[in-house]
């Protein structure tokens, strides 16, 4: 998968832009190199994968976002983090940056409407973000997030680091998706050096992330549940969650399984006796799973909750093109696995679950559907892992990379650019979150105040990969 | 001496209650907790809770008026005589006389109103939200629960409730089922008026989903003390009432001796254990409901109270 990348004027930007807002390509990311902007873009039929760089005189480029909004936020970081001006843009409030000026969330007019001011600090312990929402007594008018508050700065402390430190922070990125980090990273950076890793490398990278998947998808869908405080389901998942937690520790040494997976292939093996052990996990999940769906599917309390709870239009779903449940609860049909896919799903079997209601309850099947899918994809890893090295030795040469990656919320973005001793001069990460925060306040929509908390969690948009 | 006697067990009685409110609640947890497989903090865990923000400083919000600080002293009083009123191990206590039903819910009524004043009181969000929620739930729950009075009433001819824990007792009362119908509304009743799944959570952290805790989420120190010891005084005492008036075996008669009363006493925290554990299973077996699914659920409550004073005016029989 080898991104054709053009340098455009101003004429082919736009031409880009035009494409994108009629649908016909779906945008990827939009980042700042300065001096250059650029844009990845997903052909979604042929899953090709294109990038356009523009280069900014005076510091300003042509907006995306006031023809195609999902770019609106990007465009607005860029402007905090690289001062590079989106000319025409629509909206000039600062994104990730917070100053002391007062924000001015956007208005909503009506009688009696009144504004009730969530976070950043939650009374549970979650990540920090602030949910603005207008309201008419239960229903919702308006629902804006200001996130920002767990901007760490990884994309500049990334910058002129080696790459095995680069490849720390960028595991670091949503810890919930260290692996799919780690691995997007390293397959940007072997495209960057014209590498490949071990075959053994590859599959063992597979073996993890469906791990990961696997737990993430558990703590989800107790997590919903719980959500509707219906807590048997929540503590059932968490058994499930940390038995396979402990099963990551057992046999990578980390129960999220960081740093593993690095540039030029995996740093350890699985442990001895690693297969018998996830036999014995798989057997369990098999054996208490399907119990448990049936007694999401069969709690009427639980479903009259989630049915038709925080709906997600597929048109919006298409026009951001988000990844992950969210999407595919929605009737978009994109894995990064399978599109534009890499190793080494093309050798495996399986399938894409898809979706069309869009609600709280299309996204716990999502979930379901796909645990049992990465299930099957863990046995057909561990019947055909390939024995040989695990690791190549790094070349230390210049050059640019990309890497997609389908983490359990959706689709991870890095693009990378090294400089001729090998170090990182430009890293960008970009979380399936950003295009799945504006859909949440779109969910909300003639919503009660009293769901948005289960909506959210449906969601579990990444905070701290977002904010990077 | 018999004046003594009396204000000693009624004393008894008083001091009863307030001991027993903190264990019934952390009873509840733990079998929910055991419920859902996990260890569950200890039975005595309410209590510390208590002693450690009895111990904490109050932190008042800056625009917050006298009647914020004042209102837990009022709620917790007003409960606590409530939940002393009620026959617990032995009837015809000292203040049995204005043990009327319809009293108690007075003074539970007006603890309720002075709380949702203090959730608008410190001008937050959630503490408005709080409180109209809370509102919506009394404005339905309040004519239900005087309407199951009614309905007992009618058949025990009194809302006294010595008196209607005596009839309840004795070989009169037979199986009707408008005591069946009056049953089931007050236990929906008690399910709502105690904050508990499926009308609201009392272990959440959901802001946006909160009743009872959003309305007093500005509370701290002291007054949140007197606040959580005041929810579970009212947990007790409508598990109290139920046992009173649905299951009334055991409770002593007003003679003075002691073998009555220790029977009485053991048979009191029985009928709170088993009632306890059936309400854990029952929140540990459904999700929470919609907030505009509520007066729905109370609805029913009401119809079943006016059903039973109904097939009452019927027929006798009935």
């Amino acid at each position: 998968m080898m991104p054709t990348q053009t340098n455009v004027k101003v004429d082919g930007w736009l031409e880009a832009v035009d494409r994108l807002a009629g649908g016909h390509l779906t945008l990827l990311s939009l980042w700042a190199d300065p001096p250059d902007v650029k844009m990845a873009l997903l052909d979604e039929a042929s899953g090709a994968v294109s990038i356009v760089s523009y280069h900014c005189r005076n510091g300003q480029y042509p907006s995306v976002g006031v023809k195609h909004p999902p770019a609106i936020r990007l465009e607005r970081a860029i402007r905090d983090l690289h001062k590079l001006e989106a000319i025409g843009a629509s909206d000039t409030r600062p994104w990730l940056k917070h100053t002391a000026a007062p924000y001015e969330f956007l208005a909503a007019e009506g009688e009696a409407l009144h504004q009730i001011a969530v976070g950043p600090v939650h009374a549970g312990i979650i990540e920090p973000g602030h949910f603005r929402f207008t309201a008419n007594g239960e229903f919702l008018v308006r629902l804006e997030a200001r996130l920002g508050y767990v901007h760490r700065g990884i994309e500049a402390s990334m910058a002129g680091a080696p790459l095995d430190g680069a490849a720390k922070f960028a595991a670091r990125a949503s810890g919930d998706s260290t692996v799919a980090y780690g691995i997007a990273f390293a397959l940007a950076a072997e495209m960057a050096l014209g590498i490949a890793a071990p075959p053994r490398a590859i599959y063992l990278r597979a073996l993890m992330a469906e791990l990961e998947r696997l737990a993430n998808h558990f703590g989800d869908i107790g997590a919903i549940c719980n959500d509707a405080s219906f807590s048997l389901m929540h503590a059932q998942c968490g058994i499930l969650r940390e038995l396979t937690l402990r099963a990551a520790d057992d046999y990578f040494g980390h129960r999220l399984m960081m740093d593993i997976a690095v540039p030029g292939g995996v740093v350890r093996d699985i442990a001895a006796d690693g297969a018998a052990h996830l036999g014995t996990l798989l057997a369990e999940v098999r054996r208490v799973f399907p119990q448990l769906v049936e007694l999401y599917d069969n709690t009427a309390s639980l479903q009259d909750r989630t049915v038709t709870t925080g709906i997600v239009k597929p048109d919006y779903a298409r026009q951001f093109g988000a990844g992950g449940f969210v999407g595919r609860a929605s009737g978009r049909a994109v894995d990064a696995r399978r599109l534009p896919g890499y190793a080494p799903y093309g050798d495996l079997k399986f399938e894409v679950p898809v979706l069309t209601a869009g609600d709280v309850n299309a996204r716990v099947w999502i979930r379901i559907r796909e645990v049992e899918q990465s299930l099957a994809l863990v046995e057909q890893i561990l019947a055909a892992l390939p024995g040989g090295a695990l690791r190549v030795d790094l070349p230390s040469r210049g050059g640019e990379g990309l890497g997609i990656v389908e983490a359990f919320r959706g689709d991870v973005f890095v693009w990378l650019r090294l400089a001729d001793d090998g170090s990182v001069a430009r890293c960008h990460l970009r979380d399936a979150s950003w295009f799945q925060w504006p859909l949440l306040e779109t969910a909300v929509e003639g919503n009660i105040v009293a769901d948005f908390p289960l909506c959210n969690k449906s969601f579990n948009c990444s905070y701290a990969g977002h904010d990077l | 001496m018999a004046v003594i006697a009396d204000f000693a067990l009624q004393g008894a009685q008083m001091l009863l209650v307030l001991l027993m409110a903190p264990l019934l609640t952390g009873f509840v947890r733990k079998v929910k907790a055991r419920l859902l497989s996990r260890q569950g903090p200890p039975l005595l865990q309410p209590y510390r809770d208590l002693f450690k923000l009895m111990r904490k400083d109050v932190v008042l919000a800056s625009n917050a008026s006298w009647l914020f600080r004042i209102i837990p002293y009022l709620v917790f009083a007003a409960t606590w005589v409530a939940a002393s009123l009620i026959p617990t191990f032995r009837s015809g206590l000292l203040f049995s006389w204005t043990a009327d039903l319809i009293a108690i819910i007075a003074v539970l009524g007006s603890a309720r109103f002075f709380l949702a004043l203090a959730g608008l009181d410190a001008g937050t969000s959630f503490g408005g939200i709080g409180s109209s929620r809370e509102v919506m739930i009394a404005s339905l729950a309040e004519p239900a629960m005087l309407m199951i009075v009614f309905a007992i009433a009618l058949i025990a001819g009194s809302t006294q409730l010595s008196t209607m824990a005596a009839f309840m007792n004795s070989a009169d009362v037979g199986l009707r089922v408008s005591l069946g119908l009056a049953l089931i509304a007050l236990i929906i009743v008690a399910v709502a008026e105690n904050a508990r799944i499926p009308v609201d959570n009392p272990a959440t952290h959901l802001e946006l989903t909160m009743v009872h805790e959003a309305m007093v989420l500005e509370y701290s120190g002291r007054h949140l003390a007197l606040i959580e010891l005041a929810a579970s005084l009212k947990l007790l005492l409508y598990v109290s009432l139920i046992a009173c008036l649905f299951a009334p075996w055991g409770i002593s008669s007003p003679v003075i001796a002691p073998l009555p009363l220790l029977i009485g006493i053991a048979a009191y925290i029985g009928k709170l254990a088993v009632l306890g554990f059936l309400l854990a299973v029952f929140e540990t077996s459904i999700a929470k409901m919609r907030v505009f699914r509520v007066p729905e659920f109370l609805g029913a409550a009401l119809m079943l109270a006016l059903l039973a004073t109904l097939l009452r005016f019927v027929s006798g029989s009935f």
